[in-house]
């Protein structure tokens, strides 16, 4: 049966269904709710919540979690998303599965508690150091706020990575009806690469480390490395396609903004327009796939992004080379399927700017 | 067909409460729903609000331009969502705080004193119900039956408080269609 969930509340009980019993975690708009669902609801349910003194402290307990085997969660927003980078490039180093959520707002520094998407670089291009990368799901509604956290979790552990969940101010904070799942239990002690106690035997004794330097010689660690990323970005990407077939103009957006896209392009249909709409759901590994079906008659791809200066259109121009990209920027207000609908009618009367 | 709805007022009237009731009742009886707050620094005393869309097909933007029926609880959150009125829609102010009634011959005004019933029903807390009373007394989505039913569901944990909140939501109701 369906009920109606706000997308955060939503988000916290699909982690206790995937068999979340871990989670750690400092407050911070507009992903406070998570924790309070939590706080409440994980102990009742045989897991364990922690109100952390920062999100440096969250992030770590967290990898200790994942270290024994257990599902294991933080989650945070922008600013205190920042803080975790460190803990996550560790967790990729040390090949931990957990998953990390950032509930996007706006700007730079504290910037604003609003809705907003300024974060796509900070979580796609790995926003911690040494290189590494990180799978990133971006939900557009809160069915899949629920639908992604428990898919993050199998692709944490399918993959033993941490795993991050790129929501935002919108879809963490509206309500929208959803069907949950049954919840399943998990084994901490299935994998034999966690640690167990004492006197358990596994492969590195009672120590657990960044795999660089017990577990490959010198020349064998970057090849494994290049093989782990390379299978991840063969095997994960999703994306939606939105009558994409015959488009001429393809938006492209992801999360809060391709909701209000999907409009745009209806409204556009309705004209005659040709217009159809990639929504990355993959923001690491970007679904360059689907651009490879679509480069041959695309004439314009125009990215449509809650920031100032466009991010993922980057990666749009990357992997959309050959067609003239646009941008679309909202900034601080949402985008309007209106403006929308002008910039559609600009690129095709010529008079639009190219971006790159 | 899809409806817009915005619930507007002073924070600690309820309004986010009545949006979510509405809400409620739409993904009881079917209906595809968003429900969206505004939030942030909005305290008691200062102004909240938030919109619900109701429809029979997937709703794409959760955002509202164009409402369909605004409630607005006092003279700010009416000021600030009169432009977006969709033109044939509804506006119901409670005129018990709002007195300066818009001239308006786009839309149509209904007024509910909700505090003054509310205080003659020694219930001065359900000023939010009380104007889900007038809502449902026009917006005939869903029968009254349903709209009483809804209210019942989602206060399901506080049943001590249900013949109250039935007796605001039926005054709210009476006033409009008797009115």
């Amino acid at each position: 049966m369906k009920r109606l969930m706000k997308g955060n509340n939503a988000l916290a009980e699909a982690a206790i269904l995937a068999g979340c019993r871990f989670f750690a975690g400092y407050p911070i708009t507009p992903q406070t709710e998570i924790l309070e669902y939590l706080a409440k609801n994980l102990p009742e349910r045989g897991g364990h919540f922690i109100q952390t003194e920062s999100e440096l402290a969250g992030v770590n307990m967290v990898l200790g979690a994942a270290a024994t085997g257990y599902r294991a969660m933080t989650s945070s927003a922008g600013p205190g998303f920042s803080l975790k980078q460190e803990g996550i490039s560790y967790m990729c180093s040390m090949e931990l599965p957990a998953v990390i959520v950032d509930v996007m707002r706006y700007g730079i520094g504290l910037g604003s508690i609003m809705l907003g998407q300024g974060d796509y670089f900070q979580a796609v291009k790995g926003g911690g150091h040494g290189g590494y990368k990180v799978p990133v799901y971006a939900p557009a509604s809160v069915q899949e706020n629920v639908d992604f956290t428990i898919r993050a979790f199998d692709t944490a552990e399918a993959y033993r990575t941490p795993v991050l969940i790129l929501s935002d101010g919108a879809i963490g904070q509206m309500a929208e009806s959803v069907e949950l799942p049954e919840g399943r239990e998990h084994d901490p002690d299935q994998y034999d690469w966690t640690l167990k106690g004492r006197d358990a035997a596994h492969p590195t004794g009672r120590k657990m480390t960044d795999r660089i330097y017990y577990d490959f010689k010198f020349h064998e660690y970057d090849p494994h490395i290049r093989e782990r990323y390379a299978k991840m970005e063969k095997e994960l990407q999703m994306w939606e396609e939105v009558e994409t077939e015959d488009a001429k103009i393809i938006l492209v957006s992801y999360g809060i903004s391709s909701r209000v896209c999907r409009e745009a392009v209806k409204t556009a249909r309705k004209k005659g327009w040709k217009v159809g709409m990639i929504r990355p759901i993959t923001l690491w590994p970007f679904p360059k796939k689907a651009f490879a079906k679509t480069n041959s008659h695309a004439e314009a791809y125009l990215t449509v992004e809650m920031n100032a200066c466009g991010q993922m259109v980057e990666d749009v121009a990357l992997y959309g080379r050959g067609v003239p990209i646009y941008s679309y920027p909202s900034g601080r207000s949402i985008a309007d399927p209106e403006a929308i609908l002008q910039k559609i009618e600009s690129i095709m009367n010529g008079e639009e700017k190219e971006v790159f | 067909m899809l409806r817009q709805f915005v619930f507007a007022g002073f924070g600690g009237q309820g309004v986010l409460t009545a949006g979510m009731i509405l809400a409620n009742m739409g993904s009881l009886y079917g209906k595809e729903v968003i429900w969206m707050p505004s939030y942030g620094s909005e305290m008691r005393g200062g102004t909240a609000n938030c919109s619900v869309k109701l429809s029979d097909e997937p709703i794409a933007s959760p955002f509202v331009k164009q409402i369909d029926y605004l409630v607005a609880m006092n003279k700010p959150s009416l000021d600030k969502f009169l432009p977006q009125m969709k033109e044939g829609g509804t506006v119901i102010v409670d005129s018990s705080i709002v007195t300066e009634l818009p001239q308006a011959d786009k839309f149509r005004v209904v007024q509910v004193p909700a505090d003054a019933i509310c205080e003659k029903l020694k219930n001065t807390r359900s000023a939010n119900v009380c104007v889900l009373g007038a809502l449902a007394a026009c917006c005939e989505l869903f029968t009254k039956e349903q709209y009483e039913n809804g209210i019942r569901e989602y206060f399901s944990s506080k049943p001590q408080f249900h013949e109250g909140n039935i007796k605001v939501f039926e005054a709210g109701y009476a006033h409009v269609k008797e009115g």
